[in-house]
């Protein structure tokens, strides 16, 4: 459907099983650029893991991961995130002592290779400074760059999260549950944030809630028990009964 | 967190510049510290008979700032430092006593070298292991080196200690004293400049870089970060500063004594650190003038009592003042945002 | 040469059946809450002194005064499970580390207030002391005796640990903590059990160690870094890691003293850092 070179992200053939438990199956999956797609399934189905092996926190059993087209298969999680391919965290993993700004600051740092400057003062580096703070301000945390991430509501941290990820310029971006654990008003203010994004960045997002999943994805990856159960737009996958059956009827949300 | 602060916070951050303007105040030079720098010149003439003593807690907490670059800021556990404060000594003592060349000021620097370069090396083992192995693996080089020293004891003079150093006069013009003018001056000063590079080190974006991987370590790959670089740096930078504190040391006392390498000492400048406060380089001078006054104070009694006292004070400050005494300080008097 | 070859891996076998039972209750311990006890040698100490006030106070034979330096450990150990340490199971590792350190600094002055900082010696009953000969060779009555006890120990920990109830919940809760919670298991209870037996067999370690090794206030912190060693060879929370550890520990010490003494403990701390960096989570570990 998509033209190939259009791909940004591209996994082939990707296993992953936990002992006899298997996770992940043959999985093949394509991002073309600009994408906002959804993965969803049900509690389990492997969709934290999928980013995990996406990202290179966990290695595949076997398969391969193509970013613009290179295999980073054996590519460390860092230089994964330096060559454009980032994510953030169901159950959020900040700095809690350090403040937003610092956070965003030191992720700007380490993407322009000027975190291991021991000899200037980290405001000698007015740029990358001025840049974190346009980011957290487009976020909405500008009044709060400045305070302790612990100290953080807990909706600001999650935006946190998102900011975080922002700073390291991405090309691909995968958001594990980005709303996780806020209530329902706040995160449709959340994906309204995530839907202003840069046009060029592809978007995979995982979540619970249909309304918000139908209403911001221009496409949708069922995922049930490791291995893809479809892929299409919207409004087939609203229709389709196995999707029904597996996901959309069966009371585990979470 | 009271309400006044945010109501700060809020107010310096509404634009980029004031984000800025605040980060900057965080370095900044605080009266108090210039105070403190200056206060430690009144020594000189309010007990110059304590100044060998003065110069005892300057090298110690010079070797307290070194544990806290990488425990403090980077947030690995170490209980082997020692290892690096004996390099330094022994490298500084064997130079003179050896091989005949006593003049201070390279020798800090060969000292501080060797430490650094040993330092490098193993902070490649050190940046693989995590956890409880990570605690073993410092402790088992601060053993093994002093393991070492006593078995080459036809260099290092075994348990009877190292002898026949000689140090010159520095720069050629001050010779070391009787009452420590001199070792105290000396040693002050290369506090102090072991304290400037330590604290551009800490305000830099290395040192921010530090405070994420004590923070999170598992979430600085996540943005970028390929943290062991970072871990290898600062360790080896900290080996080179401890291996400074050791080297003053030995030209201050002109002898070198195998407890420099010793499981003790890595453990007493933790407690030190811990004591004082982590994080923020004065807690481990703090620690180390609070610790050095107390024990020569009780100098008379049996050291066990001593580490009574060491040991309920250490269970206390975990239970009840985790971030030291600066760290409490800082806490009541509302910096603490 | 074959002859001292023999009695070295008999003495070294005899020393790690020792260090086995003054470590294998921490590495259960250490596998079950990530608790990093350091204070865990302090507790074999107090097993040591309670032994010998039995013996001197109370004229109690020595077979009787190991199961009361059992009883004391687990006990004492049991309280400062339920008061202290559990406050801190969440506050890191540098807090525990600094803690227990604390704990061990605090127990050698409380010894040596109490008993002086001089070697505390027993008299071992006539039938334990001596030796006999086998093929022209001198094996200690007390290092058998040890070995016999020890193996006797392995192998009800091992059974308790396959066959019992609780044996079950601690495989159980080592294994995933929160699913054992999930089910239902009391973890918390589980826990204060472990280590009493844990601590208490440390005590019973430190009341056999005497006569091999002797006794003073030095002991808690001297035989942390054995223990130390032990449990990270062997692997956390597993029984025969430690057995393994420690047996190849209690070897290579007596034989790296026996035929290099010069540098014998420098070889032991290297073959320990060597291990941990191909190894870091000991030979035997599987986390
Ligand atoms: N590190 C791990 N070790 C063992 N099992 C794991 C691990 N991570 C995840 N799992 C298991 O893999 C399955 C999928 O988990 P996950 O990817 O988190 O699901 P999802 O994010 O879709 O809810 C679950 O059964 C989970 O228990
Ligand atoms: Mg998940």
């Amino acid at each position: 459907m998509t033209k190939n070179a259009d791909i940004v992200l591209r996994t082939e053939g990707l296993k992953k099983s936990f002992g006899s438990l298997q996770v992940t199956r043959d999985l093949d999956l394509a991002l073309p650029a600009g994408a906002r797609y959804a993965l969803i399934g049900p509690n389990g189905a492997g969709k934290t893991t999928l980013i995990n092996l996406i990202t290179g926190e966990m290695r595949p059993d076997s398969g391969r991961i193509l970013l613009e087209g290179q295999d980073v298969t054996r590519t460390g999680t860092a230089a994964r995130v330096r060559r454009g391919l980032t994510r953030t965290f169901q159950i959020n993993a900040l700095f809690p002592d350090l403040t937003p700004l610092e956070a965003v600051t030191l992720a700007i740092c380490e993407r322009e290779g000027i975190a291991g400057q021991f000899w200037r003062s980290l405001t000698a580096h007015e740029q990358a400074i001025s840049e974190g703070f346009e980011i957290l301000r487009q976020l909405g945390l500008a009044d709060v760059a400045t305070k302790r991430t612990r100290h953080l509501a807990y909706g600001q941290q999650r935006l946190l999260e998102i900011a975080l990820a922002l700073a390291t310029r991405p090309k691909v971006l995968l958001l594990d549950e980005p709303a996780a654990g806020v209530p329902k008003d706040e995160s449709a203010m959340l994906f309204r944030v995530i839907e202003a994004l840069p046009e060029h960045i592809a978007v995979l997002f995982i979540e619970h809630d249909m309304d918000i999943v139908f209403s911001f994805a221009s496409r949708i990856i069922v995922l049930v028990a490791g291995a893809v159960l479809m892929e299409a737009e919207p409004a087939e996958v609203r229709d389709d009964p196995r999707v029904r059956e597996v996901y959309l009827g069966s009371a585990h949300h979470g | 967190m009271n309400r006044e602060a945010t109501l700060t916070a809020t107010q310096t951050t509404q634009a980029p510049g004031a984000s800025l303007a605040w980060l900057r105040s965080r370095s900044r030079w605080s009266v108090f510290e210039i105070a403190f720098w200056l206060a430690t010149l009144l020594t000189f003439y309010f007990f110059p008979s304590y100044l060998m003593l003065a110069s005892q807690i300057a090298i110690t907490a010079l070797f307290a700032i070194s544990v806290d670059l990488v425990l403090g800021y980077a947030g690995i556990i170490t209980l082997g430092h020692a290892m690096f404060f004996g390099l330094g000594a022994y490298a500084a003592g064997l130079l003179s006593a050896k091989a005949g060349w006593g003049e201070p000021l390279t020798g800090l620097l060969f000292a501080s070298a060797l430490a650094g370069l040993v330092g490098f090396v193993a902070s490649f083992l050190i940046v693989r292991v995590q956890h409880l192995a990570l605690i073993m693996v410092t402790l088992g080089l601060g053993l093994l080196t002093y393991e070492l020293a006593n078995a080459l004891s036809w260099l290092t003079g075994g348990t009877d200690g190292l002898r026949g150093i000689d140090t010159w006069p520095i720069l050629g013009l001050f010779d070391f004293d009787l009452w420590g003018y001199t070792a105290y001056s000396y040693t002050l000063a290369t506090l102090f400049l072991g304290f400037l590079i330590s604290r551009r080190i800490v305000n830099s974006s290395f040192g921010l870089a530090l405070r994420g991987v004590r923070e999170n370590v598992r979430r600085m790959p996540a943005i970028g970060s390929a943290y062991r670089g970072h871990l290898r740096k600062i360790y080896t930078i900290s080996a080179a500063i401890a291996g400074l504190s050791g080297a003053l040391l030995a030209q201050t006392t002109n002898t070198v004594a195998l407890e420099v390498l010793s499981f003790q000492r890595s453990a007493d400048v933790v407690v030190m650190l811990i004591l004082g406060g982590t994080g923020r380089l004065y807690g481990a001078i703090l620690g180390a003038i609070i610790f050095l006054l107390v024990r020569d104070q009780l100098s008379g009694i049996n050291p066990q009592y001593w580490y009574f006292g060491i040991g309920l004070l250490l269970m206390v400050v975990v239970l009840f003042m985790p971030r030291g005494i600066l760290g409490g300080l800082a806490r009541l008097a509302g910096r603490d945002q | 040469m074959i002859g001292n070859i023999v009695i070295v891996l008999f003495d070294g076998f005899a020393f790690g059946m020792l260090l086995f039972v003054l470590s294998v209750g921490l590495s259960v311990t250490l596998g079950l809450m990530n608790f990093i006890n350091l204070a865990h040698g302090a507790f074999g100490m107090l097993g040591g002194y309670v032994a010998v006030t039995a013996m001197r106070q109370l004229g109690l034979p020595f077979l009787l005064s190991l199961p009361l330096a059992f009883i004391a450990a687990a006990l004492v150990s049991v309280l400062i499970e339920r008061t202290l340490f559990r406050r801190l199971y969440r506050a890191g590792e540098l807090n525990q580390v600094l803690f227990t350190i604390g704990l061990v600094f605090v127990s050698a002055a409380i010894a040596t207030y109490l008993f002086g900082t001089g070697q505390q010696p027993i008299v071992l009953p006539g039938w334990l002391r001596g030796s006999v000969e086998i093929a022209g060779l001198r094996f200690g009555v007390y290092r058998i005796f040890l070995i016999v006890v020890s193996l006797a120990i392995t192998a009800l920990l091992v059974f308790g640990l396959e066959r019992t109830r609780l044996g079950a919940q601690i495989r159980a809760a080592v294994d995933n903590q929160r699913v054992a919670a999930g089910l239902g298991l009391n973890v918390e209870r589980v826990f204060a059990i472990t280590f009493a037996l844990g601590s208490g067999l440390a005590g019973l370690g430190g009341a056999l160690a005497i006569e091999i090794v002797g006794l003073d206030p030095s002991f808690g912190f001297h035989f942390l870094v054995y223990v130390l060693i032990v449990v990270a060879v062997g692997g956390l929370g597993s029984i025969t890691g430690s057995f393994a550890g420690a047996a190849l520990l209690g070897i290579g010490d007596v034989a790296g003293k026996y035929f290099v003494p010069e540098i014998g403990s420098f070889l032991i701390y290297l073959l320990l850092v060597a291990i941990l960096l191909a190894r870091p989570l000991g030979l035997f570990g599987k986390r």
